[in-house]
């Protein structure tokens, strides 16, 4: 596989960070894949832009960090403004309707899907949009198998809310392939 | 799934190996970037029935991991550079009592509260000279998960074969990323344990009389002899003395027990070494952006190598002197204004041709900040 380099972005309590180890953790335990991830600590971890960096590869991987992602998810104005010039040509971008609105033309495929709002309509619970955008992210990039994010999310979740999650990553599945197809 | 694959932080690979290597005995007081391994081993060490202290601050978390460890136990503490300035007196105090312990230094940003949740690597002669006095000190470090593992348990063996403190000094980066670890099965890597005195109780035991190999057997503290410690020079009972031969055999010992076997503590990585005409010298994280440039570049027919130290107390002067024997430039690679570049200059013949390559902003060296440097070293301009 081609090594991905991915940047997630947003502010504190969007569960950013999260749903970067839950990516990595899969791609490393059920995946048989090289994975690292990690954040930016600090002030900026408490609001303001959360920023945390996933490589994953079939290869080993020395320099921990992401400097040009191939893959850019932000999912607050805030988020965009700061990161959204650091894309890799030719990378993706994806951002949040409800939250970001694009203002210039980056040399990337720009994808802006209502995550937010599919979230709020079918569930109604914001506390799950980090895993709806996980499964945004897996059917727009194919990196691994949404089973293998399910089978992490089970042993980080109590089981009451496992049905929650379940649904969420696929309303973000469907939202990933029906924007794919476009 | 393989239940000994992990996907975890640096800093909860040190407390994975630090119970693998048989610790028992915990105190600390948390500091960023190393406040993980205090929350690890908060839950982990009471649950193999370890104990796990919080004190109220870093000299007690010192003084009590060297009592404990006086009493048989396998002990550790963790900080960072703030907290490790407050432990040196009772670093010493270990020193001259010679008693193992295992001190974990997570960098950050220094002098001073510095940067705390950046990386740095200003600590390296702090591990060395921090503490007064003539002494010897063992440092190591590690630029991976899964080499952090295995220098901890090192860290811990070390510590009981030569019967002194030795310090861990990773970083704030290699502390907080998380990457794969294959946990090994029990009894893969070796383990030392505590060699204890054959003498019975209410025979003579002498605590500081070394045997024929020069190790010190102890004896539980509390336990079946009565012996005296303490920081002032003393005799092969332990008690203080100011005797001019007993005073130069100890300070001999101390230092000689450490620089005598350079080469069974040394440790290190060597990566395209045979024919690099530049060879990179780098440590901790920094060293994973410097291996980073050296893969890239070699398929390139650049004749690039690196050295990467993991043992840099002792500092490997004659091995670093002979591996850079034929190379035309060498370059340092760390987090510091030129700590370890000092000590190579040092070991080299011609150290005019060792260069630095490092940032000191609280940012993590890219591999373009070392390629940019490289240009400048290999006569290509800006």
């Amino acid at each position: 596989m081609e090594r991905c380099r991915m940047v997630f972005s947003g502010s504190g309590g969007q569960g950013v960070i999260t749903a970067a180890i839950i990516l990595a953790e899969a791609a490393v335990l059920y995946e048989n894949l090289t994975a690292i991830q990690s954040q930016a600590y600090g002030p900026e971890a408490r609001g303001g832009a959360t920023r945390s960096d996933v490589i994953i590869s079939d290869t080993t991987i020395n320099y921990p960090k992401v400097v040009q992602p191939n893959v850019l998810v932000c999912l607050t104005q805030e988020a965009y403004n700061k990161f959204y010039t650091i894309i890799r040509p030719g990378g993706m971008l994806i951002t949040d309707s409800r939250f970001v609105k694009t203002q210039r033309k980056a040399d990337a495929k720009q994808m802006e899907l209502p995550i937010y709002a599919t979230v709020m309509e079918e569930i109604g619970k914001p506390i799950v949009f980090n895993i709806c955008m996980l499964g945004t992210l897996l059917a727009l990039t194919e990196l691994i198998q949404p089973e293998s994010v399910m089978k992490v999310i089970k042993t980080r979740i109590p089981k009451d809310f496992l049905q929650l999650n379940r649904k969420a990553l696929d309303i973000g599945l469907n939202l990933g392939k029906a924007h794919k197809t476009q | 799934m393989d239940p000994n694959i992990k996907f975890i932080q640096g800093n909860e690979v040190c407390v994975e190996a630090a119970l693998y290597a048989g610790l028992n005995f915990f105190a600390g007081y948390p500091i960023t970037p190393s406040t993980e391994i205090a929350e690890h081993l908060a839950q982990k060490l009471p649950e193999q029935g370890g104990k796990f202290i919080q004190m109220e601050d870093e000299i007690a978390s010192m003084a009590a991991i060297i009592g404990a460890s006086l009493t048989g136990k396998k002990v550790m503490t963790a900080t960072s550079g703030p907290g490790f300035s407050l432990m040196q007196e009772a670093l010493g105090y270990a020193i001259m009592t010679e008693i193992p312990c295992v001190i974990v230094n997570v960098m950050r940003g220094g002098p001073s509260t510095g940067l705390p949740t950046s990386v740095g690597q200003g600590d390296v002669m702090q591990a060395r000279w921090g503490t007064h006095g003539d002494h010897g000190i063992i440092a190591l470090t590690a630029s991976n998960h899964q080499d952090v593992f295995s220098i901890t348990i090192d860290a811990f063996n070390l510590a009981e074969t030569y019967r002194t403190p030795v310090i861990l000094l990773f970083d704030e980066v290699v502390g907080h990323m998380r990457e794969k670890l294959v946990v090994p099965e029990p009894g893969e890597i070796p383990i030392v344990e505590r060699l204890r005195t054959s003498v019975k109780g209410g025979v003579d035991y002498h605590p500081y009389l070394p045997r024929e190999d020069g190790r010190l057997p102890m004896s539980d503290f509390g336990g079946v002899h009565r012996y005296n410690v303490t920081g002032l020079y003393h005799d092969m009972w332990g008690f203080p003395s100011n005797n001019p031969s007993v005073v130069q055999g100890l300070h001999r010992h101390l230092n000689d027990k450490i620089t005598n076997n350079v080469n069974q503590i040394s440790r290190y990585k060597e990566y395209y070494l045979e024919d690099a005409e530049c060879i990179l010298i780098s440590y901790g994280s920094a060293a994973r952006s410097a291996l980073h440039v050296v893969q890239e570049r070699r398929p390139r027919g650049e004749k690039l190598g690196l050295l990467e130290l993991q043992t840099l107390w002792p500092f490997p002067y004659q091995m670093i002197k002979e591996k850079c024997e034929n190379a035309k430039s060498i370059a340092v690679v760390e987090l510091n204004a030129g700590q370890v570049l000092r000590a190579v200059k040092r070991a080299v013949n011609d150290p005019e041709k060792v260069f630095l390559a490092n940032r000191i902003d609280g940012v993590f060296i890219t591999p373009v900040d070392i390629r940019n440097m490289l240009r400048f070293v290999q006569g290509r301009g800006a």
